[in-house]
């Protein structure tokens, strides 16, 4: 059995060990949880310990027959950009459930569900990056909306059904669309060396170009809407807006990634040249996400739809690093993927902390917080520079790379992009000068400061957003001979660098 | 001369078993005094119909066409079909044994006097064992006959009980009576297209059986607008059965009006059984002539799924949105019939059975949610339900996404290997329109759970009952089922792939 699927059974194992803990015993629930998710930790850091950055093939590798007459198997393995998100979404997991202690008390069902859903996603989440079988994949990519339907619609605020409701049919009406996709490439598969859904095969499938087109589509457009570009953004902000704190971060922190992961791993992988015909419309659809989430963000009067709006910029920039077709733009844009739910985890953390505090999520109603709760604006304040890409922190690397890696080919483009930059010191300045200083707002003055626990949650999310800033190598390493092994696959060598005269 | 038929009766024991049963229960029924009447009929359903399937596997590896001078075919699908109808049927009975639900005297008038004395004497009548015996034994008929005559007679002998059955509630009798009836015309009119499509293909062929017609299209001497009057009109008979667009106007109707256990049987098993006739017929008898009906019968799937899941958002009624979903199923398993290939046969045998147990278990559930009248099938009237009854209204649940297609359960599993053989066999538009019109399906599910979980329960008598014994272990098969064969669906799938061949 590899590693892998040892990731994957602890947070089951523990969902199993939950659900038999009785419903009035709700501290016990969160303490089994917290400890599941930092078992599963550990595990994940032994595997990354054992991981050889060297090699570029797929490692920790597994395949037992599934539904044998389909020719499905149960079928894992990761490499650099599969490794640093099941480490990310591995981390997010325990802060999440130590963030919000209290998150699940509002909720319709008991603490124990919401904390059943959390290890259930978790075990999903790290099958969904790890899945080498197209179908296995996609099983996963639809099945883990089930818990996130129920932790929006069970524990989430305000029109919390109907977010829940707007998130599930756009994700199940993408995923359809992959879904006749895979079939497409399934039979085409059958076709010519036997039916598989094994990823490594179906990659050396020789498809025509119509083909591969409507199968690129079907595919992207699934992805899309996960990693929301736009125009299929609409269920984002109403979602981030309606959910607890703890699972927007895993909706936007992990979840999404999922959309960009998939564009990587198999719209690249798979029809690597329908990528490269749609290559210009998607780096215009990202510059256009990449803009109009950053003016939205700007308008925006309420913390965790300004959030949302920020991550539909980030993804523009990710979704562009990885159609720039650079080793470097693809580099860029896993590890922006990575610091996105690092830095957007630490917003929603803050963000979720005061709105608890101030029972308001209107900007407005915040003022003057950084005399009143030092250590809560001083967080969110780190959060908003690295949302901002200051220099120092890990998304300034990564957005970086993206940019860099986008000028060699589309220096246009590139240009564009680096407008969201300015447009981001815009939103996130604004937002903390309106909250942060100044003076107290009326209503403000008894808040109270982070208290122990959350402090130490949201502790190692600060100090990997510096760490990183400052020393992004490791993930680098792991990162870049499997971005090289894309784009090599995919058939393109990085542009020669121009020569200054 | 006249010479006595030869009949291999082990081959045909299944049937001639069920068929013994419902005779055994007609003089239980005239006989039996009333104390241990019911228990008497439930036994002896039970038993023919674990007797009829312990035969099936007796046979499982004959393959035969003269069982019965060449009008029954045993062969790979005719043995799984009917030991499908049987599981299902036995599903069915469990939940029918729930006589509450029935018309104490059914020729009593509604309303009347002698109404209300048999139901003050407990004078509980249980026809209904043997009506569901006749229908069943029809229901095995129908996909293993190969000549029109012994297809017509089949589904003669499977829509008349259906029609009386149809008319048995005990509460809101002149609803269920007006389905009846609507049943009995709607039905007999399809019957009458059979017929004359079978007597259009006769002329055209001058044969019966459906390979003597598979040959006459392939030789191309006859008369083609007689080969197209017949298909079309045959056709029309079976799509009728299927319950597809534009000839399932009267399923919400019939399945709104029947008492409930016997919709869940009729939704289930006839169209296993219609399915199974369709696809032996499609496949063995008009394959050749597959340009003629390919494009209309496209049309007609495309058609059906979309009506289908667009009509289910609006109803209000559990039981017509159920009707609904079983149209827009019917409009997917009919890309089976399309395929015509292995893949396709393979696939409609695991959707049948995976279809079969998940609407058994959601019409099911809807028998437990009561108020001091009855049922209560009015949607609004669920609202909440989750929190009064979390675990009925999580079954439910995973029934309803099963119904749309969500991964892990049976239902997408079924769609995927439909939509797979449909792929294969050059039929993109229909796995397009299907993947969508699941979407929309998926919306009106959602809508459904939305309301059990996620609605504050209104100030309303509505109640879950606690289900009888057999009722509680048939929903759980059902949802194991649904689950198992989601998760591990090999099981089923190898089964499915063993059995997909007919005999011609």
């Amino acid at each position: 059995m590899s590693i892998v699927t040892t990731l994957e059974l602890l947070p089951l194992l523990g969902a199993v060990l939950l659900a038999v803990i009785p419903k009035s015993n709700a501290e016990l629930a969160k303490r089994v949880a917290l400890a599941t998710s930092l078992v599963t930790l550990a595990v994940a850091g032994v595997m990354a310990y054992k991981f050889q950055v060297h090699d570029s093939a797929m490692q920790f590798v597994q395949s037992n027959k599934w539904i044998a007459s389909f020719g499905i198997n149960y079928a894992v393995g990761i490499d650099g950009i599969a490794l640093v998100l099941i480490l990310m979404a591995a981390v997010l997991v325990p802060v999440v459930i130590l963030a919000g202690w209290h998150e699940s008390e509002n909720g319709k069902w008991s603490a124990k569900v919401f904390y059943i859903l959390i290890l259930i996603l978790e075990t999903m989440m790290v099958g969904v990056f790890a899945a080498t079988d197209v179908f296995l994949f996609y099983v996963i990519f639809e099945a883990m909306l089930i818990p996130v339907y129920f932790l929006i619609g069970g524990y989430g605020r305000g029109e919390r059904a109907a977010a829940a409701m707007k998130f599930l049919l756009y994700s199940l009406f993408g995923g359809l669309l992959m879904l006749a996709a895979i079939i497409g490439i399934y039979v085409i598969a059958g076709n010519q060396i036997g039916h598989t859904f094994d990823l490594a095969q179906l990659s050396t499938l020789t498809i025509d170009s119509a083909t591969q087109n409507f199968l690129f589509l079907g595919f992207f457009i699934a992805f899309a809407i996960k990693a929301p570009l736009w125009p299929l953004h609409t269920w984002l902000p109403t979602a981030a807006k309606s959910a607890t704190p703890g699972t927007s971060i895993l909706l936007l922190g992990v979840l999404d990634k999922v959309g960009t992961y998939g564009m990587i791993r198999f719209c690249i992988a798979l029809f690597p040249e329908a990528a490269k015909t749609f290559t210009p419309m998607i780096i215009v659809l990202s510059l256009i996400s990449i803009l109009y989430g950053a003016f939205l963000a700007i308008g925006q009067k309420e913390i965790n739809g300004l959030i949302a709006f920020t991550s539909i910029s980030h993804f523009g920039f990710i979704t562009l690093g990885i159609f720039a077709m650079t080793s470097q733009g693809l580099s860029g844009a896993t590890l922006y993927m990575v610091n996105h739910g690092f830095s957007t985890g630490a917003l929603f953390l803050a963000a979720g902390w005061m709105v608890s505090r101030r029972k308001s999520s209107n900007i407005e109603d915040f003022g003057g917080l950084q005399r009143v709760t030092p250590v809560l604006a001083w967080t969110f304040f780190l959060a908003g520079m690295s949302a901002l890409a200051l220099p120092g922190l890990s998304s300034f690397v990564s957005e970086f790379l993206v940019l860099v890696g986008t000028f060699t080919r589309y220096p246009v483009a590139a240009i564009f992009g680096t407008t969201g930059i300015v447009l981001a010191a815009l939103y996130v300045l604004i937002v903390i000068q309106k909250s942060l200083h100044g003076p107290t707002t009326p209503g403000n003055e008894d808040l109270k400061d982070l208290n122990l626990r959350e402090k130490i949650s949201v502790a190692p999310v600060i100090a990997l957003l510096v760490i990183f800033g400052f020393f992004p190598k490791p993930l680098l390493d792991a990162i870049n001979p499997a971005s090289h092994t894309v784009m090599t696959h995919a058939g393109v060598t990085d542009p020669a660098p121009k020569a200054g005269k | 001369m006249f010479s006595a038929p030869v009949l291999n009766y082990s081959l045909l024991a299944p049937i001639l078993i069920v068929l013994g049963g419902a005779l055994l229960g007609v003089l239980v029924e005239a006989f039996l005094g009333k104390t241990i009447r019911a228990t008497a009929q439930l036994g002896i359903s039970l038993g023919s119909l674990v007797l009829a399937f312990v035969q099936i596997i007796r046979i499982h590896s004959e393959r035969s066409l003269s069982a019965a001078v060449n009008s029954v075919a045993i062969d790979g699908a005719s043995i799984f079909f009917q030991g499908t109808v049987l599981v299902l049927a036995f599903i069915g009975i469990l939940f029918i044994a729930d006589q509450d639900n029935f018309a104490a005297q059914a020729s009593a008038i509604p309303g009347s006097e002698e109404e209300r004395s048999a139901i003050q004497t407990g004078k509980q009548q249980t026809e209904i064992f043997p009506l569901t015996l006749f229908a069943v034994s029809g229901m095995m008929l129908f996909p293993m006959a190969t000549d029109l005559i012994t297809l017509f007679v089949a589904l003669e002998v499977l829509s008349l009980p259906l029609y009386l059955m149809a008319g048995l509630s005990r509460r809101r009798r002149l609803l269920s009576q007006e389905a009846a009836l609507k049943y009995f015309l709607l039905g007999a009119f399809s019957s009458a297209f059979f017929l004359f499509g079978s007597a259009f293909l006769y002329g055209y062929s001058g044969s019966l059986s459906l390979t003597g017609i598979a040959n006459a299209i392939s030789a191309g001497n006859g008369n083609d607008i007689f080969l197209l009057i017949g298909i079309a009109f045959l056709s029309v008979g079976l799509l009728f059965k299927v319950g597809a667009v534009p000839f399932h106007s009267w399923t919400p109707d019939v399945y709104q009006g029947a008492p409930t256990p016997i919709t869940g049987f009729m939704a289930a098993c006839t169209k296993v059984a219609a399915f199974g006739a369709t696809l032996r017929i499609f496949y063995v008898g008009l394959s050749a002539a597959q340009w003629e009906w390919k494009p209309i019968i496209t049309t007609i799937s495309i058609l059906t799924m979309a009506v289908g899941a667009i009509a289910a958002i609006a109803q209000r009624d559990v039981k017509r949105a159920l009707a609904f979903s079983s149209i827009a199923h019917a409009g997917f398993l009919l890309t089976g019939v399309i395929a015509l290939n292995k893949a396709g046969l393979q696939a409609s045998l695991f959707y049948v059975v995976a279809y079969g147990f998940t609407t058994l278990g959601a019409f099911g559930i809807v028998t437990l949610v009561r108020d001091s009248a009855g049922e209560v099938t009015d949607l609004n009237r669920w609202v909440g339900l989750g929190k009064k009854s979390p675990l009925i209204a999580g079954t439910f649940v995973l029934f309803l996404i099963s119904f749309a297609g969500i991964p892990l359960t049976s239902g997408f599993i079924g769609k995927f290997s439909l939509f797979n053989a449909a792929y294969e066999s050059g039929n993109i538009l229909v796995v397009v329109v299907g993947v969508l019109s699941s979407a929309v399906a998926a919306f009106f599910y959602l809508r459904i759970v939305v309301m059990l979980f996620f609605t504050e329960p209104t100030s309303d008598s509505v109640t879950v009952v606690i289900p009888s014994v057999m009722t509680r272990i048939a929903i759980t098969v059902c949802a194991v089922v649904t689950i198992v064969l989601g998760v591990y669906p090999s099981l089923l799938l190898n089964t499915a792939q063993t059995f997909a061949n007919f005999l011609a």
